[in-house]
């Protein structure tokens, strides 16, 4: 029997199986943000205790920093006492710390694969949910809880169950303007928010192949939203010539790229590879998808109508009416009717450059409609370099859109970005969770075009239908 | 970490499914660089209505349920984003105990609780207990009828006891690792430090890029 790409990289990094069961596994990656470890570190504080393997993690600044102009000012006292805690807490155990104004900061899911961090084959984990977007590269990745947080500095190594696995390909070539969002909510519209819980996703097919690693990141990135921890995708000549660009300053170069990339190429899945589950998408029937609800299963192909409550497979009467109250949608309504206040692009989902021109694209020569507020937010400083050398920002200017600067921004309100109550925003971050961008704000989540082309429409848009330039 | 074996409370039912973490605890909520505070905080959004003050409509606010510490909710609790500080609001509103029921999609068993939550839950002496979704239903009509209902929680024999007039037993499934670790309050950084040797025997011998030489 062969193996999976992820029982590959799972049994590479056994230290040791356990008596209960569960698995010592090691970590070849630890990446860190402001908000999840502080906890951690007092631990260390507290029990006299190192980090085993300083030069194996390394920290950013993301949820909390402001994306303005001033952003090295952080007013809220509670944010900039965060903020200021891990650098202090970097300083003292000898972590590498991109911090506010470096040209390296980002959203840490942004910097680890822009720095060749994020490798082929790798354990990596991170306190933060949305870690599972490594996996793109073929690494196993995913967020664990501050507890643990601490368990990998202490110890290089992760107590771990071993999930099950769930094969998900994607076959067919996707229609005009659909993109890997659109994949990936139509996945979590199919299995539901639990679906995946306990296993971790290998996304597969040709249309997987086909994607750019930006584009697969997307996917990635949002396995958690149907439970699983981990999405993987398997390495092949698109991720080594992404791993192989340059300004990667911690990948592997000359003999030794070579030689990983050989050892890379005996992890792809082999042929008679078993998994626990299976599921086969057909990309050529996927609409371009949006959700209506409170959760990312919540979502529908932009020509359907909001569901009736009863109607819904999965999901209680009071599940539904809670959602479309807090929402303020009735059932049958389309959303091509319904007018958005705010208009955000950003977030670990889509916030990368390949992102930023799928948006320009849609803007170059547009304005935005005069009630929405346009936000472009890019994922790192880098992506905001690299959109300036490309001259994006004048075009989302001249659409009267706002060019920020790097962070977490509107995904959750934990920095001055937020949507205020019952603003509602076509988004291309991951959660819709009530409260996330703000209280009572209403998130909609698609890819960036749509999110682009709702600027423009001042409300919910086909993008199939959107005119050729 | 504080140990759990055996509980008795007051039972009370949130009628939602997919309770996220982002609910239990909001954003602002996760700017403090404590680990204690959470408590008052838990549901937030729900709890308290804009000017700050209790909200009726919200379930877990029935005075009945005052002094409660066992929680029974809907499927897929704690999904969403792996902050901890979800379980360390919930243990700190007096939380010892969630039920929330697995259910069958398309011949699979979907889990009551998300991972990571679950797996928080266990490093804070939180016991996540999950049961069928008959099970789940007759324990919210127990509490309907009764509201203030009590129960007993016995980790070692898994068993959930209701008190009269709802006399009712429950039998629950649990891992090994995490009975262990729950009964006995283990430090889990303590017990892989044991096994330090055999980390520095992986470490010496690996590189993560190149193959294992066999």
């Amino acid at each position: 029997m062969g193996k999976t790409l992820f029982q590959k990289v799972w049994e590479r990094h056994v230290v040791r199986e356990l008596a209960d069961g569960s698995t010592l596994l090691y970590i070849d990656r630890h990446l860190v943000h402001e908000v999840t470890s502080p906890q951690a570190f007092e631990g260390l504080r507290l029990s006299g205790r190192k980090i085993r393997r300083p030069e194996l993690t390394f920290s950013t600044m993301d949820h909390n920093v402001p994306t303005t102009e001033d952003r090295m000012d952080i007013k809220d006292p509670v944010s900039r006492a965060q903020v200021e805690a891990l650098s202090q807490n970097c300083e003292d155990y000898g972590v590498t710390l991109f911090k506010i104004g470096d040209r390296r900061q980002g959203i840490v899911h942004m910097i680890g694969p822009e720095l060749g961090l994020t490798l082929p084959g790798m354990t990596i984990v991170c306190g933060d949910s949305h870690t599972s977007t490594h996996g793109a590269f073929g690494a196993l990745a995913f967020g664990i809880g501050t507890s643990e947080v601490e368990h990998v500095l202490v110890t290089q190594t992760l107590n771990q169950r071993k999930p099950r696995t769930y094969k998900v390909e994607f076959t067919g070539t996707p229609g005009p303007r659909i993109f890997s969002k659109d994949f990936v909510l139509k996945l979590i519209g199919t299995i539901g928010t639990a679906g995946g819980t306990g296993h971790v996703f290998e996304y597969c097919g040709e249309a997987v192949s086909a994607l750019s690693m930006e584009a697969r990141m997307s996917i990635c990135n949002m396995s958690i939203e149907a439970g699983a921890r981990a999405g993987m995708i398997a390495p092949d000549e698109t991720t080594y010539a992404y791993i192989a660009a340059e300004n990667r300053p911690y990948a592997p170069k000359g003999d030794q790229l070579d030689r990983a990339i050989a050892y890379w190429k005996t992890l792809p899945s082999d042929d008679d590879a078993a998994y626990d589950r299976t599921l086969t998408i057909d990309t050529s029937r996927i609409a371009p998808q949006v959700t209506w609800g409170n959760n990312p299963g919540m979502v529908i192909d932009i020509d359907q109508p909001i569901p009736e409550p009863d109607s819904l497979a999965g999901y209680s009467r009071a599940d539904v009416e809670n959602a479309l109250a807090y929402m303020g949608l009735a059932p049958g309504t389309f959303l091509t009717d319904v007018p958005v206040d705010v208009v955000f692009i950003g977030s670990c989902t889509n916030a990368r450059i390949e992102d930023l021109r799928l948006v320009a694209e849609i803007l170059k020569g547009r304005k935005k409609a005069d009630h929405v507020q346009l936000l472009i937010v890019p994922g790192s400083q880098q992506v905001r370099e690299q959109a300036e050398a490309e001259g994006l920002p004048e075009i989302f200017k001249a659409a009267g859109g706002e060019w920020r600067y790097a962070g977490c921004s509107m995904c959750l309100g934990m920095n001055p970005d937020q949507l205020r109550p019952q603003q509602r925003c076509a988004s291309t971050s991951n959660r819709n969770f009530e409260g996330r961008q703000g209280k009572g704000g209403r998130t909609h989540l698609v890819s960036p075009q749509m999110a682009a082309a709702a600027a423009v429409a001042g409300k919910f848009f086909d993008i199939r239908k959107w005119p050729e330039t | 970490m504080e140990s759990f074996s055996t509980h008795t409370g007051i039972v009370a039912t949130l009628n939602r499914s997919n309770v996220d973490t982002d609910q239990i605890i909001p954003k602002q909520f996760l700017k403090s660089i404590q680990r204690t505070g959470y408590g008052p905080n838990a549901f937030f959004d729900w709890r308290y209505t804009d000017d700050g003050k209790p909200n009726t409509d919200f379930e877990l606010n029935d005075p009945r349920f005052a002094g409660r510490s066992i929680l029974a909710t809907r499927n897929n609790f704690g999904c969403g984003s792996s902050r901890e500080h979800a379980v360390w609001a919930l243990v700190q509103d007096g939380y010892r105990v969630i039920i929330a029921p697995w259910k069958e999609v398309n011949g699979e068993r979907v889990p009551g609780f998300a991972d990571i939550f679950r797996s928080n839950a266990t490093k804070n002496g939180l016991l996540t207990v999950e049961l069928s979704e008959e099970e789940i239903e007759q324990i919210f009509s127990a509490v309907a009828s009764n509201l203030g209902q009590v129960a007993t929680v016995d980790l070692p024999s898994q068993k959930i006891t209701f008190q009269e007039p709802n006399a009712l037993v429950f039998g629950f499934d649990i891992d090994k690792g995490s009975k262990e670790r729950l009964l006995e309050g283990l430090d889990d950084i303590a017990l892989t430090l044991q096994y330090e040797e055999d980390i520095t025997r992986f470490e010496t011998s690996y590189d993560p890029y190149i193959p294992v030489e066999s």
